[in-house]
């Protein structure tokens, strides 16, 4: 397993994915800076949270116009597996590879806390190895998912929500906090699967996240 | 401005210079100062960064220490923990700012704590807090809490350094004049150590970050008539922080620091470009030229005064060699910060600086940095606390009702409703988070078994307005209790001394006081004091504050298996506490609630039981030796609130939601024995088999030990007193501090 983590000016877990793809997974990863070009022959890349651009203008929307992006949608076009966490989902929906967008929280609040999610259907490259149920910790003030009544409509048709919050934590419409493109390789997830990968960090729900995603592409 | 403006007496005074000062300064120079020069040497020689009054006492501190790297004096203290790994701490107030501007005053705190630290060469990776706030129901408070906690979270989330400790306490003595106390942790590999100095005549300095605004120009109080009324429009009283750019100035330090390619490297905090020059020359014994037409300026027309003092955040000075500058404007121009030389190291001695074609100062450096005088003000003994009588019996109510008021306080309660606003998992190695235990637990990077850090910050102010002495010493003592439950061995300190103006005798007595309290307990502890910092002319309506020092300390865990928390684990296991029985409530919140819950602003009054600090190390060894005797299943320090408090939180704390039931409450006062702090006490949990192996250890070191009671059902029994369920310690301990129950 080959991985290109993208990092932005401002990403702040970058190191974190890192780590995980390298110490626990044992993958090969590579940080790749925003102006550089994609590695060649990555078997998956990640967009990390973080605050890229400072949060300016809008979350994610400076780094969605940033160099890589370009091969980052030629990577994705050609089937490529792409998970963007947090930051990474923003910027997903601001570079039109996902629809809707994140706004802030209901409470206008931060929210830093580990929350339960139901998995929606475990028929996906980034779900196939997850329970029914995990629990990973969210880390956002812009959180909440909206999208027009017939993009939501299509997405719970086509079973895109691929993870829902259990609870309603950040008043995201249908508690969505993940969702895939209509070609099922680029997955969006507000919390951090990364966060929940060590028991010694409390909790290994994120785990079965890349799991799914190696046994995607080894097969 | 006029830079020939005659220099007055009142222009002296109106920068805060002392005639006897400026009688200096015009002998040093040899003439009497430019403007900008005056400028200079008010904030130089500013209580701030000259310790004017606070500097003998200081260095009455032990600070030395077979792990210490890089003691008081530099942007941050460093110790060795081994493996070629070492600890960059320091703790900085941000107190004023944060009353005008409770946001940005509190989020340029965290910027500066953190530049201090990366420009050790060090990655920061915890971020602490200690704030001191009036009562939550005082005007305009809510106000103040709110923008403070989102100032903190603000900054610290968007840097990606998680926020995992610190305290907040509510007292009307703080209503007037907040504290916002910053702390910030950080790791460096040995080599990588940099110092904030100007070595090498013919270097170049860089300067690189944000450019130069006229926010935050020290001299706010300068005589108006000097600068025009626009100027003064445009002047901003508080810096505003950037993170994004505190982000990208963070990167970029350490790539470079990490390639080599810095001799010395200093960020311009308080006093900007000013104090960043002159410390850099003052520590290496060689002199700086600057010209000020290079400083990248983002507003018009400013003068070489506005420049030199300009507060701006997000700007790094470093001193490069010639050679390597390509490399150097290389990484800067990577992570977007800019990147100017504006001068040189030189071997005069002299800060010397240009500005449009004209020398505008001319200073030696050292005479800057070391010049200042020390004032010795006169002092008086703080006066003794008064005695109070409190009602032998909970007045009018059971031990229920006081224990979930207590629960339910503002300085006790959990503070879930501000760290949840911070993001303290970021950099995946919070073992322990916050609200957790009783200090927080990091995973250490690096090959083999992980080790970890622990660390914590804190300090009861009500025991030091009490007795400064004693009360400082159990700062100390607490904050090593806090790693000690855990399971670290405590390293060493830093802090931050809170207090009112030092020429008022008392406050100067309660600062010698303190001072000397924290250097008796560190040496009983055997533990260095590596920097910190002081922060006096905290008051309002001509009050002084309570007395406020805040220690931060880190820890080391060797082992996994020697992380404690302090939740219960198993039913059946045997419940002790340990150390002397409590002998009294002078400053307890108990008192504050019985004497003070009915009369807003009423403090309590008592003086504090005397304090054995021996007995209080011997308390500490005995638990960490069976921490790492592996005799202990969980550990809690007994503090705010007392034992009362403590079991409940150890029931709260339980991940399988055991309760406790407590057969033995040792003879006596109720209220003194469930809810008396000090002297100070640490609850513990051991196996039954366990049992007797433990009593061994703990009374072989003289060490009082009562058992208590047994881990059981869910829920709080003390003895004879009404049951307590878990869900109603939860809900009490859950309300936020403007909802308690005053």
């Amino acid at each position: 397993m080959r991985v290109a983590v993208i990092v932005f000016p401002g990403s702040n877990c970058d190191r974190d994915c890192l780590h995980v793809c390298r110490a626990v997974l044992g993958w090969e990863a590579i940080a790749c800076w925003h102006r550089e070009a994609l590695p060649s022959a990555v078997d998956l890349v990640i967009l990390p949270g973080g605050f890229s651009y400072g949060d300016y203008l809008r979350t994610g929307a400076l780094a969605a116009l940033s160099p890589i992006m370009g091969d980052v949608r030629r990577f994705a076009a050609g089937g490529g597996h792409v998970l963007g966490i947090c930051n990474g989902f923003q910027i997903l929906c601001e570079a039109g590879l996902l629809p809707g967008a994140l706004r802030i929280n209901r409470d206008l609040l931060f929210h830093c806390e580990e929350v339960a999610l139901h998995v929606e259907r475990r028929d996906t490259a980034f779900s196939s190895a997850c329970p029914e149920r995990i629990v990973l910790p969210i880390a956002h003030r812009e959180g909440n998912y909206v999208a027009g009544g017939e993009t939501l409509r299509r997405l719970e048709e086509e079973r895109r929500v691929v993870f829902r919050y259990e609870q309603d934590v950040n008043g995201a419409a249908n508690r969505i906090a993940g969702i895939i493109n209509e070609g099922g390789n680029v997955l969006g997830l507000m919390p951090h699967p990364e966060r929940a990968s060590e028991p010694l960090l409390g909790s290994t729900g994120g785990l079965s996240v890349f799991a799914s995603l190696a046994a995607a592409v080894a097969a | 401005m006029n830079l020939a403006a005659a220099i007055t007496p009142d222009l002296v005074a109106g920068h805060g210079l002392r005639p006897a000062e400026f009688d200096s300064i015009v002998q040093a120079l040899g003439r009497d100062p430019t403007l900008v020069e005056l400028g200079i040497y008010s904030v130089m020689w500013s209580e701030h960064c000259a310790y004017k009054h606070s500097r003998p006492l200081l260095r009455t501190l032990p600070t030395r220490g077979e792990r210490v790297v890089v003691g008081p004096g530099e942007n941050a203290g460093v110790i060795d923990i081994g493996g070629g790994l070492c600890v960059a701490f320091k703790m900085e107030s941000h107190n004023h700012p944060s009353a005008v501007e409770p946001y940005q005053g509190a989020a340029t705190g965290v910027g500066g704590i953190l530049r201090d630290i990366f420009t050790m060469g060090a990655r920061p990776i915890a971020l602490l807090d200690n704030l001191r706030f009036g009562e939550p129901d005082a005007p305009h408070m809510r106000h103040l809490i709110e923008g403070v906690v989102e100032g903190i979270a603000g900054y610290g989330n968007c840097v990606g350094v998680p926020t995992v400790g610190g305290d907040i306490m509510f007292d009307p003595g703080h209503a007037g004049n907040i504290l916002v106390n910053v702390m910030c942790v950080g790791l460096v590999r040995t080599e990588h150590i940099r110092r904030g100095q100007a070595h090498g005549p013919g270097n170049a300095v860089l300067y690189f970050g944000s450019p130069t605004g006229r926010d935050g120009i020290h001299g706010a109080t300068f005589a108006s008539g000097e600068l025009s009324e626009e100027a003064l429009e445009r002047r901003s009283a508080v810096q505003v922080g950037d993170p994004f750019m505190g982000k990208r100035i963070l990167e970029c330090t350490l790539e470079l620091i990490e390639r080599g390619l810095v001799v010395g490297i200093q960020d311009m905090g308080a006093a900007g470009l000013t104090c960043s020059t002159c410390e850099m020359a003052g520590r290496a014994g060689t002199g700086i030229e600057i010209d000020l037409d290079r400083v990248p300026q983002r507003a018009p027309a400013m003068s070489a005064y506005e420049i030199l003092l300009s507060e701006s955040q997000e700007r790094m000075l470093a001193v490069c060699e010639q050679t390597r500058l390509a490399e150097v404007l290389e990484v800067c121009e990577r992570w977007e910060c800019g990147g100017v030389v504006i001068g040189q190291v030189t071997g005069s001695g002299r800060v010397e600086v240009h500005h449009r074609g004209e020398v505008v100062a001319s200073i030696p450096a050292n005479h800057l940095t070391h010049g200042a005088p020390v004032y010795h003000p006169p002092e008086a003994a703080p006066a003794a606390p008064e005695e109070f009588d409190l009602p032998p019996v909970l007045p009018g109510e059971d031990f229920k009702t006081a224990l979930l008021a207590l629960l339910a306080s503002p300085t006790i309660a959990s503070k879930r409703w501000a760290y949840r606003r911070y993001d303290h998992m970021v950099q995946i190695a919070t073992v322990l988070r916050p609200g957790d235990a009783d200090a927080a637990v990091l995973r250490l990077p690096g090959p083999g078994e992980p080790r970890f850090l622990a660390v914590t910050s804190g300090g009861n102010h009500r025991l030091v307005a009490r007795d400064p002495r004693a009360g400082a010493a159990l700062a100390v003592l607490e904050a090593a209790r806090n790693l000690v439950c855990t399971g670290a061995q405590p390293l060493a300190i830093t802090n931050c001394l809170n207090f009112g103006s030092p020429e008022r005798p008392e406050v100067f007595g309660q600062l010698r006081r303190a001072i000397e309290g924290i250097a008796g307990a560190c040496r009983a502890l055997d533990i260095p004091v590596t920097g910190g910092n002081v922060s006096l002319y905290n008051e309002s309506g001509g009050v002084a504050i309570p007395p406020t020092p805040i220690i931060g300390m880190v820890g080391l865990i060797e082992r996994e298996e020697h992380i404690t928390r302090p939740g219960w684990r198993e039913p059946g296991d045997v419940i002790y506490v340990l150390g002397d029985p409590a002998a009294g409530l002078g400053g307890s919140e108990l008192a504050k609630y019985l004497v003070g819950g009915d009369l807003p602003g009423v403090t309590p009054r008592g003086p504090l039981p005397p304090i054995a600090i021996d007995r209080e190390v011997a308390l500490l060894d005995a638990v960490r030796s069976a921490i790492l005797a592996g005799l202990i299943r969980s550990a809690h320090d007994v503090s705010d609130g007392g034992l009362a408090v403590t079991l409940a939180e150890c029931c709260l704390l339980s991940r399988g939601g055991h309760g406790a039931w407590i057969h033995e409450t040792p003879d006596g006062d109720l209220a003194l024995t469930l809810f008396g702090e000090l002297p100070p006490r640490v609850v513990v949990s051991v196996r039954p088999a366990d049992a007797r192996a433990f009593e061994a250890l703990i009374s072989a070191r003289g060490v009082a030990c009562a058992e208590i009671g047994l881990v059981g059902l869910p829920g709080l029994r003390c003895a004879d007193q009404a049951a307590i369920s878990h869900s109603e310690m939860q809900q009490a301990h859950e309300t936020p501090p403007w909802e308690s129950l005053r």
